[in-house]
Order: structure tokens, then C-alpha cells, then sequence
């Protein structure tokens, strides 16, 4: 199966040499061949997953418990300004 | 040609919780930019969501208030894009598996009910808020997205728990979207799980709308209207871009499908580049959320606590109470408004002039105070006890006004305020004899000129004994007294 690496490439807004291109493409398409021996499999009888552990309805109480480091996470904006994540134009 | 305008309406509310919908955060409006946020919000690695069983609770709730089937299976998936004010450049929300399927909303149109077909309603996560700094194209307003130089982002939005509805293409007219949106508003009131202002952005709307000549079955080419932040620019946006679609169509174009934004301020939509919004979001299941497969016993339980809903509780007022459709509306608008009334009823039982009170002198008092009616300082017992007051004749009608206005400002015993202000009528032929003889006395011309003849004069004396009772007086009794003094 053949991938189309510039569209992926573009999606995940990853710029890619053309040595890169060539060498992603043969990779992921052989991921993709290795997963296509799934379909040899007879799936008739085993419901459709989305999760690989049997749990569900896990939830948390509606109770508010505030950060206590908020300024780590801040620390990670590039730039700030007014205590805020300053970012370039978004529409040209 | 004569054409029919197809639309679909996109509906998010914010979800009354206290924390987020996947973290414990709080969700409170107005707080500083990024003080509500935490490292589940804002996507750190390693970070794990955990749903907030409250938001599940309510979208439950609202989902059966919209006759919606309960899935007894759904999970969250991962929206794939790239905006800054999206931390982990993905959004949790639910895709092939939503919550609640295949319900109904029925709408009043012109004295007209239809019933309009919900596809969905499902949880997801909001997303942050920008801040649009720089200079603004000619013609426009600044601190918009078109022309700023960059933007600030706060994150303390990000990952409020907002619940998606999803109208079928059912609606036919601007106006039909318009009254859709404001049925649902009132009824996620209504039902306590979101106060839905428009306005402030609780209550957001994208619409899907096509034309297709009268007759067709197939639908026309779609685009998708965004930005529009209040019930009356739903109507406006649709009717410029239901407008747009026909000039179009009548010049022989052809309609691209696209997301186009409203201006409030030139009332027309603009077309972003297609090539921005052409999105391929690569939904996936979210692996770190387990399925939710509400309990029937718990469903059942959210069934029960809803009670009568509002639609159920309008027919009810104007069949049992004998109010009039219009004023049953506004009064099931709110279910506190609607309690109050029903309380009220049980003490004194002429719902008409209940009502008519909730909907005029408290309601303009809570409009002009910028209060909402759980806010209300006046208990049942207390409309009640004026309402009596006023048929017993202690009260004249404009007194009544008054002694509800300081019990409305106040909270002080409707005795208390009466008492304090020396407010009774003044029923007492001894003590309002008194006053006329004062207001004769005083008034010894147009005494004349009554007696001349001119009984337009009447009027004054009664008005100048009603002043001088400071409005006390009972007018009907005034006025007999007034024409026996005369008279003698």
C-alpha cells in the first residue's frame, strides 16, 4: 500500500527533505503492509474495539481542585505578554 | 423561480459544572488570563483526562428534555487540527459514537408548532480564547482576527465541558433557525444545565444553509455561517447569506462549499479561504477515556428528577390556569418564574393577576436591576399577601406598586413596609372628609367653578385629595365623598 507522505506531511505540519520523503514513504507503507495482515484474520464474530482494556465508565466528581503550578506551565509559551501565550498572525 | 432555504443548525453549550469536563480546574468566567489552567488542559505530556461525571449527567439530561436515545455506548475521539488556542492540537469530543441519537425539539412559528429532528447530542471539550492584538483593515474594527499583527491566548476556557447539539436540515426559514435557537436556549435554562447568553458566548451556533428550488427533493450546495453571537444575528446572518445564495444562483454562479464568517456590523458574511478550512481532522478513539455506558438505573433516575418540561408545563398553565399562550411563554421561560407562580397560585388562586405581575412590574424590576429571578428578594406568601391586600381594598392598585417595589428592594414583610410607610388606602369616610374639607378650603375658584357649573373641575379636586393623601385615599370613595361636600 502506498502512502502519501506530502498530505501526512502536511497534516502534521512536518516540513520534509526529499531524501526524507522517499525514505518515509517506504517505511510507513511497509507499517501499513505489516497491519494489512490483520485483514487475513476471520473478524466475523469479535465486536468492533476501540480500547484494548475492558473497562469503562470511569469518572471524576465534579469538585474543583486548582493548580498549585501554573507558572511551569506558562514557562513553556515561546512568548508572553499580560500573563498570556503571545502568538504570531494567524491569517495572512 | 421561487426557492426553499434548507437549514441545520450546530448548536454548543457550556456546561453549568464546577470543574472541566476532563480535569479539576474551575470553570469560572472572568477569571485572569491562564489562572484556570492545569496540565490535563493544557496538554502536557503524561498528563491523563478523567471525565467529569456531572458533565455526563447533564448532557443525559438534556438529551432526554430532546427525546434523544440514550446510546448505550459511546466513546470520545480525538479531533485532529492546528490552532493556537488548542493546546494539544487535538480536541476530545465524540464522533462515530455519540452519546444520544435521533431526537426531536418541537418549535412554535407564527402560532404554528413543528417538530425539528435532532441528529445528535454529544460531550466535548472547549477550546482556549485569543486575543487579537494589532491594526485593523480599513473599515473594520479592531482587536479582530483580519488584520491583527498576533494574537494572546488564555487558556482558562480550554477544556470547559461543552455539550454539541446537532439539528437535522429541518428548519425552512431564518426566522424558524432564529426561534429554534431560543427554544433551546430556554430550555437548557429551563432544565439547569446551561445558562445560555449568546451573548457572552455560553450558547454558540454554526449554521448549515442551502437553497433549492420549491419542489426539490435534493439538497443544494451547502455553506457553513459562523460567528453569529446573538438570537437576532442568527436571524440576520441567515437572512444576508439566504440572500447571497439566490443573487447567486439568479446570475447563473454557482455556490462553493465554504465556512463564511458573519459581521454584525456590515450584516453580510465573508468567505474564508477554502483551502484554510479544508480540514481532514483524523479522528481517532481517544485511547486515554473509557467507553461511556450509562447504567439504565441511572438514566432512569435523570429521567425522574427532570420533571415537567416546559412545552408540557405552557400547555398546562393555559388549560388548568386559564392563562393567555403568550404570557404562559414568557412565565415557563425560566423555571424558577414558572415555581414562583405555581406557589403563589396555591395562596391565592387568580393565576391571571399572578401572572400578570410576574410578567410586568417584577420582571421590569429585575430587567432594570440587572437580576436574575433567583435573585428575587419576594417569596410566594408575600405576592400573595398584597395580591389579597388589593381585593380586601386595604390597597389601591398604584399602592400595591409601590408596597411590591420596596418589598422587591428590601426583602421586608409586606406589613412591615405598609406599616412603616402608613401606605393603607384610606377607605374611612371621617379621615378622608377631613382632607376634602382641606382641599376645598384651599381650592376656593375652582370650588367656584364647579359650582358654576363646570364639572370638568371634579377631576382636579379628586387629584388634589389624592395628593394630599399622598395616594392614599380610595379614589372611588373620594370622589362620592367630594361631590357630597360639594353638594351641601
Amino acid at each position: 500500500m502506498k502512502i502519501d507522505v506530502d498530505h501526512v506531511a502536511k497534516l502534521a505540519r512536518l516540513g520534509l527533505s526529499e531524501e526524507e520523503k522517499t525514505l518515509f514513504e517506504k517505511q510507513l507503507s511497509a507499517i501499513l503492509d505489516y497491519a494489512d495482515n490483520l485483514k487475513k484474520l476471520d473478524t466475523e464474530r469479535v465486536p468492533p474495539t476501540s480500547h484494548a482494556i475492558a473497562l469503562k465508565n470511569v469518572y471524576r466528581e465534579d469538585k474543583v481542585i486548582p493548580c498549585s503550578d501554573i507558572e511551569a506551565i506558562m514557562a513553556n509559551a515561546p512568548e508572553e505578554a499580560n500573563h498570556m501565550f503571545r502568538v504570531p498572525r494567524i491569517i495572512e | 423561480m421561487k426557492y426553499e432555504t434548507v437549514i441545520g443548525l450546530e448548536t454548543h453549550a457550556q456546561l453549568l459544572t464546577q470543574s472541566k469536563m476532563f480535569c479539576a480546574c474551575p470553570t469560572k468566567f472572568g477569571a485572569p488570563p491562564n489562572t484556570n489552567i492545569c496540565p490535563i488542559c493544557t496538554g502536557q505530556p503524561g498528563s491523563l483526562p478523567v471525565t467529569n461525571k456531572k458533565a455526563v449527567e447533564l448532557a443525559i439530561e438534556t438529551a432526554i428534555a430532546l427525546n434523544c436515545k440514550i446510546e448505550p455506548s459511546s466513546i470520545f475521539a480525538r479531533k485532529h487540527y492546528f490552532y493556537p488556542d488548542l493546546p494539544k492540537d487535538y480536541q476530545i469530543s465524540q464522533y462515530e459514537l455519540p452519546l444520544a441519537t435521533k431526537g426531536h425539539l418541537e418549535i412554535e412559528v407564527d402560532g404554528q408548532k413543528k417538530r425539528i429532528g435532532i441528529t445528535r447530542v454529544h460531550l466535548e471539550e472547549d477550546a482556549g480564547k485569543l486575543v487579537h492584538v494589532g491594526a485593523a483593515l480599513p473599515g473594520r474594527q479592531a482587536g479582530r482576527i483580519m488584520g491583527s499583527e498576533e494574537s494572546l491566548v488564555d487558556y482558562n476556557r480550554t477544556g470547559t465541558p461543552l455539550m454539541e447539539i446537532v439539528s437535522e436540515p429541518d428548519l425552512r426559514s431564518p426566522k424558524e433557525a432564529a426561534v429554534y435557537m431560543q427554544t433551546l436556549a430556554n430550555l437548557l435554562q429551563y432544565i439547569g444545565v446551561c445558562d445560555a447568553r449568546m451573548e457572552e458566548g455560553s450558547l454558540r451556533c454554526d449554521a448549515n444553509i442551502s437553497i433549492r428550488p420549491v419542489g426539490s427533493k435534493e439538497f443544494g450546495v451547502k455553506t457553513e455561517v459562523k460567528n453569529m453571537n446573538s438570537f437576532k444575528a442568527v436571524d440576520k446572518a441567515l437572512l444576508a447569506e439566504e440572500k447571497r445564495h439566490i443573487e447567486v444562483v439568479e446570475e447563473g454562479g454557482r455556490i462553493i462549499q465554504e465556512t463564511r464568517f458573519f459581521d454584525d456590523i456590515t450584516e453580510t458574511t465573508t468567505g474564508m479561504r477554502g483551502k484554510e478550512y479544508a480540514h481532514d481532522y483524523r479522528y481517532f478513539p481517544e485511547p486515554d477515556l473509557v467507553p461511556l455506558e450509562p447504567e439504565s438505573e441511572w438514566v432512569a433516575e435523570i429521567r425522574k428528577s427532570l420533571g415537567e418540561l416546559p412545552a408540557a408545563r405552557k400547555e398546562r398553565f393555559v388549560g388548568d390556569l386559564g392563562l393567555q399562550p403568550e404570557i404562559a411563554g414568557l412565565l415557563v421561560a425560566s423555571k424558577s418564574t414558572a415555581d414562583f407562580l405555581e406557589e403563589t397560585v396555591k395562596l391565592y388562586p387568580k393565576a391571571t393577576a399572578i401572572a400578570n405581575w410576574l410578567v410586568g412590574d417584577i420582571a421590569a424590576f429585575l430587567n432594570e436591576n440587572k437580576k436574575s429571578f433567583s435573585q428575587l428578594e419576594l417569596t410566594p406568601a408575600q405576592l400573595a399577601e398584597i395580591l389579597k391586600l388589593i381585593e380586601d381594598g386595604t390597597l389601591s392598585n398604584k399602592i400595591a406598586k409601590t408596597v411590591l417595589l420596596e418589598v422587591l428592594k428590601t426583602g421586608k414583610q409586606v406589613k412591615d413596609v405598609i406599616a412603616e410607610s402608613g401606605l393603607t388606602q384610606i377607605s374611612n369616610e371621617n379621615e378622608l372628609n377631613k382632607i376634602i374639607q382641606e382641599v376645598i378650603k384651599n381650592n376656593p375658584k375652582q370650588v367656584e367653578q364647579f359650582k358654576a357649573g363646570k364639572e370638568t373641575v371634579m377631576m382636579f379636586l379628586v387629584g388634589q385629595v389624592m395628593k394630599l393623601s399622598k395616594g392614599r385615599a380610595n379614589p372611588a370613595l373620594a370622589n362620592q365623598l367630594l361631590k357630597k361636600n360639594l353638594a351641601s
